[in-house]
């Protein structure tokens, strides 16, 4: 087991940079997740890891060696694909024993290792199956079962649960953890999905255009994006622009928004303010305004999106739609073109420099 | 695949007979017909033509176990399909994985064209291109002599190795088109599995290319030892005297003595000796598949 170094790594295919500059350290043990948008450099940034694939400058170290020229077969990595790349002419048992056999280990050893990943991943009896005869979520497991059986240094996955659907994916997120912590192991998970790296993951990485936009624990990245596409990638935010005050900014219709989080911007400069849409208070305009709750906008209802146990308003204001989710918690229920007003703490508020 | 049989079967053949049918018709009179027409031959004395005598016999394959130059010469056509086969495995296959999974785009359409060549040029000037270029004084023999300090004499015409020349030129594109389709078939994420799990290439090649194209190589083999193993043309005109195989001796009893009742049996039995060792290969190839 061994943490990641990726320092300045950059690879270009011919004039597109599909990483760029790209540094951001792995620590031992830990579950990373690499997020961006399509075609913002994930795959390409694993391969580098992995070694299917060399950076054309830069540094890449497993466990504080140096790996960058080291083929993929030499640095111990265990990797799950998207498509789970099965072997299709061999049997669940042979697919995982693959690793252990090239290495040629003795003929016992193999058996006992494989029938023990086959149980971690809870597919005691199915070894003799060939992988046309498993579930979606079956070869998903024999996958990762095959990856982990050779104790590589790093678990690098790549969307594994893309071709699940919604109720597997959540199973899996829940079973891929739980045999992470069992055996300790770095690992690093591209996804799409936003929601599974915020739930899975110890930290995340933002990738946009081959660039690292932000690395940090969830927690972080949501309460204190440093961008306005991190803020609008990963969760939802409301952002007004305009110019630093020093304690927030001014929008250029003269309303002040006060932010006690986030960059400090000298006063004058361009900037903006993230708000998360559920720390927003919305009410009808005969509502006493709440201290605690400094920053005030008014606005008129155009959308209510009921949703079970939130609703979304829709609620524009000068030409700018904001969004705000509540809680159903029974109360009264705004119509739509209601005029309303809207508050929300300086603490809520993450100050973003241009 | 599962789910496309079982919706084949739960329809029933009922309704694709209409399609079938011209197919069936076609197989029936280009295919049938003449071979019945054989089978019938194989057992006469002679031929009926301009009113000669004939009657029914078996003479005719009793010749074949009466003589041992039928079965001398059954087994070097044997061996010269298997020969002709196991070069095309080794100069076909890697062609076409080159084909399959190196080359992309503009070059790959390249090279595929020069490997197709060989099938859009008529057969005998195939044959006869080869004559100019192994026999003395011919095109490799000054070629080599011009490059090479020393002299040799280079003259392979009339000899074994011409005609596993002149065959596997003839017969390597079926080998590389049916590799080919099957090395297509693999998804490179399988060789970059077999490579994050430790594997080297040649091992990633070994445990999971070649069985995985198992069934290409065997398409491919059984394409090309059938009719190697029957043919004339090449051992013909590229082997001269030494080139005297089962297939010549069927073709002269065709063209040249007019014995066709004998040349019927002859072939009959080689049909037969194919059949026998195809299925005799088939499961230990699908165990190897
Ligand atoms: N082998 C390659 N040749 C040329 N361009 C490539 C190659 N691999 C990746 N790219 C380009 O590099 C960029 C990053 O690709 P990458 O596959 O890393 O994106 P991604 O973040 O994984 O996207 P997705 O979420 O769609 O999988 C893309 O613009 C892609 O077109
Ligand atoms: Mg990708």
């Amino acid at each position: 087991m061994a943490g990641v170094q990726v320092a300045n790594v950059s690879r270009s295919f011919g004039a597109h940079k599909a990483l760029d500059d790209v540094s951001i350290d792995f620590a031992d043990g830990g579950f990373y997740a690499l997020l961006g948008p399509s075609g913002s450099g994930k795959t390409t940034l694993l391969r580098q890891i992995a070694g299917f694939d060399f950076p054309d400058a830069g540094r890449i170290a497993i466990g504080g060696e140096s790996v960058e020229r080291v083929p993929v077969e030499k640095r111990r990595i265990g990797m799950v694909f998207q498509n789970y790349a099965l072997f299709p002419n061999m049997s669940v048992a042979d697919n995982i024993a693959f690793g252990l056999s090239v290495r040629g280990e003795p003929k016992a050893t193999i058996a006992k290792e494989v029938q023990r990943a086959l149980d971690l991943v809870q597919l005691g009896k199915l070894g003799g199956r060939k992988p046309h005869q498993l579930s979606g979520g079956q070869r998903q497991r024999v996958a990762l079962a095959r990856a982990i059986v050779t104790k590589p240094r790093v678990l690098l996955l790549d969307e594994p649960l893309g071709a699940l659907d919604k109720a597997l994916r959540v199973d899996m997120q829940i079973e891929l953890k739980r045999i992470q912590r069992e055996i300790g192991i770095t690992t690093i998970f591209v996804t799409h999905d936003q929601e599974e790296a915020l739930t899975m993951s110890d930290r995340i990485g933002i990738l946009r255009d081959g660039r690292m936009v932000q690395e940090g624990p969830p927690e972080e990245i949501y309460d204190r994006p440093q961008s306005e596409f991190a803020a609008t990638f990963l969760g939802d935010a409301n952002i007004f622009r305009g110019n630093a005050t020093g304690f927030g900014i001014k929008l250029p219709d003269g309303t002040t928004i006060a932010a006690s989080t986030g960059a400090s911007v000298p006063a004058g400069a361009k900037a903006s303010c993230a708000v998360r849409p559920e720390r927003i208070r919305i009410s009808t305009g005969a509502a006493k305004p709440d201290p605690a709750n400094a920053n005030t906008l008014t606005g008129r209802v155009s959308k209510r999106i009921f949703a079970g146990n939130n609703s979304t308003y829709f609620v524009d204001r000068d030409g700018q739609t904001l969004k705000v989710i509540v809680q159903n918690t029974g109360a009264e229920r705004l119509a739509e073109g209601e005029p309303v007003v809207l508050s929300w703490s300086p603490d809520s508020t993450v100050l973003i420099a241009a | 695949m599962a789910d496309q049989l079982a919706i084949g079967s739960r329809r029933g053949l009922k309704p694709a007979l209409p399609l079938l049918l011209p197919a069936y018709l076609w197989l029936t009179v280009a295919i049938f017909l003449p071979l019945s027409a054989m089978v019938f031959f194989s057992f006469m004395t002679d031929l009926p033509l301009a009113g000669k005598e004939w009657s029914f016999t078996l003479g005719n394959y009793a010749v074949f176990f009466s003589q041992s130059l039928y079965s001398t010469l059954l087994f070097a056509s044997l061996r010269l399909g298997l020969e002709v086969t196991l070069w095309c495995i080794v100069i076909g296959y890697p062609a076409a994985y080159v084909l399959a999974k190196v080359l992309k785009g503009r070059s790959r359409e390249a090279i595929f064209l020069l490997v197709i060549l060989p099938f859009w040029s008529n057969g005998l000037v195939r044959i006869f291109s080869w004559a100019m270029v192994l026999r003395e004084g011919g095109i490799l023999d000054t070629a080599l002599n011009a490059v090479l300090p020393f002299k040799i004499n280079i003259d392979l015409m009339y000899s074994y190795p011409a005609v596993i020349i002149g065959l596997v030129h003839s017969y390597v594109p079926y080998m590389v088109l049916t590799c080919y389709l099957t090395l297509q078939a693999i998804d490179d994420s399988l060789i970059e599995a077999g490579r994050s799990l430790g594997a080297s290439r040649r091992q990633v090649l070994w445990r999971v290319i070649i069985p995985l194209s198992m069934p290409g190589l065997i398409a491919g083999a059984a394409l090309i030892f059938v009719p190697v193993v029957g043919s004339f043309m090449e051992p013909r005109i590229l082997g001269g005297r030494t080139g005297t195989f089962y297939g010549t001796v069927i073709e002269d009893q065709f063209v040249a003595v007019f014995n066709w009742p004998l040349g019927a049996a002859l072939s009959f039995i080689l049909l037969a000796v194919v059949l026998i060792i195809l299925a005799l290969a088939a499961p230990v190839l699908r165990r190897a598949g």
